[in-house]
């Protein structure tokens, strides 16, 4: 049986809101924890938005539910606003969020499967798409129409291991799977197309067999029309190169290399929850 | 070995249901048993054993059984960060099997040895290590682990390795393949038979030697092993893989902190310091590597003459 959508069980908000909630939770938690990684959270806050407020099938109630749809973030360091998002679904309190880096905590600063609703820890890049892809044959193999969606960086797919998986998932025609790739242009050391360059991004998944989708990854409509789609009837896996800002809703935060390391001071920290509206 | 392990698996996944295995695209004239039995259970993943481990994995944490299987260093050490993280943090029932131990691919060289791999699988958390010695031990080891829901190593060498011993009664337990209490010689892995074959030389000699087949590494059962030697003026550790890590390091670990102990020695495979091996059989490439019957018969009396 299929598992009814969040917003069913939950009363979850529009998702324009929702990000602007899980927004404001990791600059908090952040600045508290003086952690780093914001702006990887930043450029990703409405693809969490839209998937957990529109697509996946969970029920915080019963997070092992064997029908459930995955999400599997493969970017392990953009784990405050997956903590955050989890809590405003509900499976744990919004107070917990407090505990995120401290000692102590099951919330360390790579996202971890200690926390409800993790399905998988990571950190070390690479490492989520196989997880997700066995997932996804599992599923298939089960047959009760779960999905899996997999989140990863632009930087990670440096790694050779994400097209090990990306070679594989088309000659199984895993239309059950969907990749994300959080394309916000910059990486650790400076830009994609400095350190490593994945152009053209879009031409290499073609021609591996995906179904390719290229949107604006702040677009919460087009977010929502693609993932929906999933599983494709073309067969083929997806994937949804989501073009995104680092540091997106924070002025001096968009697109500056620094804030995958800084956390912000009390004084920038009020500047930037007033520019997301917290 | 690599046939008495496919029987019992494919035995094993026609009790259970839950049971898959998958392979990095070796496995010729091996696993066609069983993928012919089991094809929605079957898969070759290709040539790539980081996504094999990952996909494993993941079909594991979704409720299955997943086993993995290639040559010696590929599914281990080619893939250990899969290993570390995505499996065994997580608990996810993997099974890696790797085929080919310590020199059983002799001329196929240095990079198709596995001389590392006991020790460092026994290095990551909550997985349990196995090196049979026989056949025996590989039906044993193998239904073992199908059924244990943890993540466990399964060090496989290859073919046509004989029985060295009576019937397995409890593969978590050392298993006597020769008795005796003067010197015991703790061996894992089919270099036993070599165990075997020097005890009888030195028994002609007036030695009482015993002979003990250590097959599973970890969890190591050290009251069984204290049992095992507790007669013994000479504990002897034989093993086709480097001695740090392995069967010697964990054996010597038990004893450590013993006021009173018996000596361990240690004889295994010599570093390769960088040096490529030459070209040979496993049982040249043994012989050169100080580990004929010959000279563990002669290190043995060595260490015996000292004292």
């Amino acid at each position: 049986m299929m598992r009814p959508n969040l917003p069913e069980l939950r009363n979850l908000p529009e998702p324009i809101e929702f990000a602007r909630r899980i927004r404001a939770h990791a600059l908090r938690m952040v600045h508290a924890a003086k952690a780093s990684h914001i702006g990887g959270c930043l450029s990703m806050a409405e693809i969490l938005a839209v998937l957990y407020t529109r697509i996946l099938r969970l029920d915080p109630a019963e997070p092992q539910s064997p029908s459930r749809d995955r999400f599997v973030l493969s970017k392990g360091h953009a784990t405050a606003i997956m903590y955050a998002t989890l809590a405003e679904c509900g499976f744990f309190s919004l107070a917990e969020l407090d505990t995120y880096c401290r000692d102590g905590s099951i919330f360390t600063g790579h996202v971890s499967h200690a926390v409800p609703g993790v399905e998988v820890s990571t950190g070390s890049l690479g490492h989520g798409l196989p997880i997700a892809i066995g997932m996804a044959l599992a599923a298939r193999s089960a047959g009760r129409g779960a999905r899996v969606f997999c989140l990863l960086s632009d930087g990670e797919c440096d790694e050779g291991s994400n097209w090990e998986g990306i070679l594989f998932a088309p000659h199984h025609k895993l239309s059950n799977l969907c990749v994300i790739v959080d394309f916000n242009k910059i990486q650790s050391f400076g830009s994609v197309a400095e350190v490593l360059n994945l152009d053209p991004f879009a031409e290499k998944w073609k021609s591996f067999g995906w179904h390719v989708e290229e949107i604006d990854g702040h677009d919460v409509a087009a977010l929502e029309k693609v993932l929906s789609a999933v599983p494709a009837a073309s067969g083929k896996p997806t994937v949804v190169i989501a073009h995104t800002v680092k540091g997106k809703g924070v002025s001096f935060m968009e697109n500056k290399l620094e804030w995958h390391y800084r956390s912000p001071s009390d004084e920038l920290l009020a500047q930037a929850l007033a520019e997301v509206g917290a | 070995m690599r046939t008495a392990f496919i029987e019992s698996l494919s035995q094993a996944a026609s009790e259970n249901p839950d049971i898959w295995l998958l392979c990095g695209d070796l496995g010729y004239s091996v696993l066609e048993p069983f993928a012919a039995k089991f094809p929605e259970r079957y898969l070759n993943v290709g040539v790539a054993e980081q996504n094999m481990a990952g996909i494993a994995a993941g079909i594991a944490l979704s409720g299955k059984t997943v086993f993995i299987y290639s040559i010696g260093n590929f599914p281990t050490l080619r893939c250990l960060e899969q290993l570390r993280n995505d499996v065994c943090y997580h608990g996810a029932d993997v099974k890696i099997v790797a085929v080919g131990a310590g020199y059983a691919y002799g001329s196929q060289g240095y990079t198709h040895h596995a001389l590392e791999d006991a020790g460092i699988m026994s290095m990551l958390p909550g997985i349990e290590v196995f090196v049979p010695c026989d056949p025996a031990e590989v039906r044993a080891a193998t239904r073992l682990i199908a059924a244990s829901g943890k993540p466990s190593y399964l060090r496989l060498s290859r073919q046509g390795e004989p029985n060295l011993g009576a019937v397995v009664t409890d593969l978590r337990k050392p298993r006597i393949l020769r008795e005796g209490r003067d010197i015991v010689i703790l061996a894992s892995g089919p270099i036993a038979s070599r165990a075997l074959d020097a005890a009888g030389k030195l028994a002609g000699r007036g030695c009482h030697i015993g002979v003990v087949s250590v097959s599973c590494l970890k969890p190591l059962d050290e009251a069984a092993i204290r049992d095992a030697v507790r007669s013994a003026s000479l504990v002897v550790t034989l093993e086709e893989h480097i001695l740090r890590g392995g069967l010697f390091s964990l054996v010597a670990g038990v004893f450590a902190a013993d006021a009173k102990r018996p000596p361990v020695m240690g004889l295994g495979i010599p570093e390769q310091g960088g040096k490529t091996s030459s070209a040979g059989s496993r049982e040249a490439l043994l012989d050169a590597a100080g580990l004929s019957v010959e000279t563990i018969v002669a290190r043995i009396e060595q260490s015996l003459a000292k004292r």
